[in-house]
């Protein structure tokens, strides 16, 4: 920095010499080298040649910035200048003028600032200004930052395809470039081409905007995808743990939405803690949430698995009801401990913003929720298959006499599996604090969709959650925008009420004498 | 026949239940008409219109024990041919209201003139006509429950994933009924009735009729519910609760049986939910919400499953504790009845009327000689 700024001070001093002359085209010129060289001093050297401020000695040939107040700046350094003696404005006609409006247009195609680069080449391709053209090669020419110079080359293109003037090839060639870039903006830059424009262009660019249509098309259903795969996430995480007390344990735990609903109170309690005694652990509030909404959660299903579910096993229906009362007794806990009105949960900051990918808008919270619900169910799988505990519950689920015979303790097992899906769900219910308001009703909202995941994937099978949670969630995403939100879920429901009486066991149905 | 009938195939818990039901038919109206307000003997208005209620809630629990006691079908979404019931009512009231409403317009109601719209869509057509309305009351639910049942029994849909099915239906059906543009007044659905009949519904002999017919309306519920599961089919039906395969395999058409009292027990809680309608003033979405036919099943658990009498007594002191519950203590509601769930499930399978006849049949047989019971046991 030390070493390049005299060179450049030097290099604005020769370039600001030229101003010093009577004939327009020197001017003309002097304009356009200084707006091209990236010099710091461009900018206000001409802008106070367009506000008829930039005057010279015609003895040494110095130009000076006269300011709005009568004094004057040395243009080459922009330091003061007492002395200035007798001195002549630099002339300004009409060429003069358009040749410093592209300046400016020019000078931030230049500027330092990449943002400002990006807005100023985003601005020229809007425009389609002609007079940029000479600006924005050199900058093109300049250009580092490979995606600002593709920003570039696409304004570029877009003044040579608006350009008659231009060789057809060329503005074909622009199309092509056009095309690439392949946003809502390309195509409504297609599609209102000059009424003279020849034949060969306008059918390039009619078959660009074809083109770019269905990129468009492509993108706007991964980003149906992508919304699906997010919600289908959400529904995972929501399914994920009744397909353990469900599936695995034959439970119909209807106040599962309130170990959900736990979960997320869990979040805001810990929440406050932290904001009472230390605020600066904020964005790692979730961290300490998910270990505390797990075990709280997994206790309370303990509790319920010991004192209630036990005495109901094989009678799944009567699992249903009690457990129902099970749920209202805890809404109506929350609602007298926490009141009936929705709970503030903080959302922490690396959790909010969102980044592009191509034309995928992608909001980092969804992010984080899908990432995380693959942890999850992958965590959840691991630890089925491959751990002691895990095999004991597959034992004690297919055949619990038998795998009380082996020596596993069926109760300890039973109170632990209800225990683990209830942990989950609390684990959810972490998650979906930061998407859904914390009330008492939370759970209330899942649990039909958490069946629907359930009983379509199949019961018994964590593998056809997941793939129910993910086709539900696409499903819905793509039912939308036709049937908009409240239709798409009923068409939803109706779906899965059909798809039952097709197969009254699910996608991925266990086989076999087992299941009866 | 008929005679044949009420005196062999109604046990003596159904003879009491009748029986007091028909003085409540005829006594509450005098009492509440007749009886002037300072007098003891006086049944006020609000108390009118609350046992109204429940008879009609009776109603719908005797429909779900129909199915669930006799029938083993735990449905998680009568509500919703109870509420289609009740819309179907709502609708003739709406269409009764004429030019009386907030915009006096002669055939539109007020939501549909709030919504700009112009013409009377076609689900509401026919709708002036009180037989029509009635014809719907009974059609709209059976049709409903018919068409749901075929698929779902043809294709063996049983136990929990039945449940769970029938309660996406009326989930959905809520989501659908909260639309403004299905054309049942979206959210606030429908209230403001002015007249049934020609006579005015806020009247208080209206009232007590209403509560008569509701009375009736159980009456006739119990005898049809009766009939069927003392019948020949009534046996089957328990056969198919108990098992189902056997069933089967023995040549019955299962999927016909349970076809048939599912459709009849969703035709009766329409009717439930008709009367149900004109007695509280509004019909709602809300009513389709699968919490509300839980807590039916709450009712017939409580009252005792497959009893019938029972499932019409539970309705009513569910409702009476409700209504004492949420006036003394709002907040305890949701306690009492979780609590009374699990209750119930844990500790009294038979709900109280089986637990109560249990007691008693024991206690008779403690009574007799210890000879004599061999001896009786196989006549019976």
């Amino acid at each position: 920095m030390l070493l390049a700024r005299p060179a450049a001070a030097q290099d604005a001093g020769a370039l600001v010499q030229r101003f010093a002359t009577e004939s327009f085209n020197d001017i003309v010129g002097a304009v356009n080298g200084l707006a091209t060289s990236g010099s710091p001093r461009a900018a206000p050297v001409i802008e106070a040649l367009r506000d008829g401020r930039l005057v010279y000695r015609q003895a040494d040939r110095t130009v000076f910035i006269r300011r709005p107040d009568g004094s004057f700046l040395a243009a080459a350094t922009g330091e003061p200048a007492a002395d200035v003696g007798t001195t002549r404005p630099v002339r300004l006609n009409n060429n003069v003028r358009r040749a410093i409006d592209a300046a400016v247009g020019a000078l931030s195609l230049l500027h330092p600032d990449p943002a400002r680069r990006t807005s100023a080449a985003e601005a020229v391709f809007k425009s389609r200004d002609g007079t940029a053209l000479a600006a924005l090669e050199t900058a093109i020419g300049q250009e580092r930052d490979a995606r600002i110079k593709t920003l570039m080359e696409e304004a570029r293109a877009a003044i040579l395809v608006a350009n008659p003037q231009a060789a057809e090839a060329d503005r074909i060639a622009a199309i092509g470039i056009i095309q690439r870039r392949g946003d809502q903006d390309a195509l409504a830059m297609l599609g209102s081409l000059p009424a003279d424009t020849p034949a060969r262009v306008r059918e390039a660019a009619e078959s660009a905007a074809v083109g770019i249509r269905r990129t468009l098309a492509v993108w706007g259903a991964a980003q149906n995808v992508w919304y699906g795969l997010s919600l289908g996430s959400v529904l995972l995480l929501a399914a994920i743990g009744l397909a353990i007390t469900f599936g695995v344990m034959g439970v119909i735990n209807m106040a599962h939405g309130e170990m959900v609903m736990i979960g997320a109170y869990t979040t805001f309690v810990v929440q406050q803690t932290i904001r009472a005694i230390a605020p600066g652990l904020m964005d790692a509030s979730l961290f300490i949430a998910l270990p505390m909404a797990f075990l709280v959660a997994g206790a309370i299903g303990v509790a319920i698995e010991r004192l209630i579910i036990r005495h109901l096993y094989g009678r799944a229906l009567e699992t249903l009801l009690a457990t129902w009362g099970v749920s209202l007794v805890l809404q109506q806990a929350v609602r007298s401990w926490f009141g009936p009105t929705n709970r503030e949960v903080t959302t922490p900051s690396w959790m909010s913003g969102s980044f592009e990918i191509g034309h995928l808008a992608i909001t980092a919270n969804r992010l984080a929720i899908i990432i995380f619900a693959a942890m999850v169910f992958a965590a959840l799988l691991l630890f089925l298959k491959r751990t002691p505990f895990g095999l004991q519950t597959r034992a004690v689920t297919q055949n619990r006499r038998m795998a009380g015979a082996m020596g596993i303790r069926t109760n300890w097992v039973d109170a632990f599996t209800f225990g683990l899906g209830s942990g989950i769900a609390g684990l959810a219910g972490v998650a979906l604090s930061q998407i859904d308001n914390v009330s008492p009703n939370l759970g209330q909202g899942y649990i039909i969709d958490s069946f629907m995941v359930v009983v379509f994937g199949g019961v018994g099978n964590l593998w056809g959650t997941l793939v129910g949670a993910m086709t539900l969630g696409i499903a819905n995403k793509f039912l939308e925008p036709y049937a908009g939100a409240v239709l798409g879920k009923i068409l939803l429901l109706v779906f899965i009420i059909l798809f039952i009486q097709k197969r009254p066991r699910g996608l991925f149905a266990l086989k076999g004498r087992a299941v009866e | 026949m008929l005679t044949r009938f009420l005196f062999e195939k109604i046990d003596r818990a159904g003879w009491v239940f009748l029986v007091l039901l028909g003085i409540a038919a005829v006594l509450v109206p005098v009492l509440n008409l007749a009886v002037p307000p300072g007098s003891m003997f006086h049944v006020s208005n609000t108390a009118v219109g609350l046992w109204g209620k429940y008879m009609t809630y009776a109603l719908l629990a005797l429909a779900v024990d129909l199915v669930w006691g006799y029938c083993g079908i735990l449905s998680l979404g009568h509500g919703a041919f109870f509420a289609l019931g009740g819309y179907a009512m709502g609708m003739y009231l709406m269409r009764q209201i004429g030019p009386r409403g907030v915009y006096s317009h002669p055939v539109l109601p007020d939501f549909m003139v709030f919504l700009n719209w112009t013409q009377l869509p076609v689900t509401w057509w026919g709708f002036s006509s009180f037989t029509y309305a009635m014809l719907m009351v009974a059609l709209v639910p059976g049709l409903l429950a018919f068409v749901f049942g075929w698929f779902a029994f043809r294709s063996r849909v049983t136990g929990v994933y039945l449940s769970i099915i029938t309660q996406a239906l009326t989930y959905a059906l809520m989501l659908a009924f909260f639309r403004n543009d299905m054309g049942f007044g979206g959210n606030n659905g429908l209230t403001d009735f002015k007249d049934i009949l020609g006579f005015n519904i806020q009247s208080q002999v209206t009232r007590a009729v209403l509560f008569s017919l509701s009375v009736l309306a159980l009456m006739t519920g119990y005898l049809v519910a009766r009939a069927i599961v003392t019948s020949k089919a009534g046996k089957i039906l328990i056969a198919i609760r108990d098992a189902e395969a056997r069933t089967r395999f023995l040549g019955y058409r299962v999927e016909n049986f349970k076809l048939f009292v599912w459709t009849v027990s969703a035709i009766m809680a329409g009717i439930a939910g008709a009367l149900y309608v004109p007695q509280v003033g509004i019909i709602n979405p809300s009513e389709f919400s699968p919490a509300n036919s839980i807590e039916t099943i709450v009712w017939v658990a409580v009252g005792g499953r497959g009893t019938l009498v029972g499932a019409a007594l539970g309705a009513g002191l569910v409702n009476f504790a409700k209504s004492w519950f949420t006036g003394a203590f709002p907040q305890g509601w949701l306690f009492a009845l979780g609590g009374l769930f699990i209750f119930v499930t844990l500790f009294l399978p038979k709900g109280i009327l089986g637990t109560f006849t249990d007691w008693w049949k024991r206690r008779g047989e403690r009574r007799q000689p210890p000879a004599a019971s061999p001896a009786g046991q196989p006549a019976e």
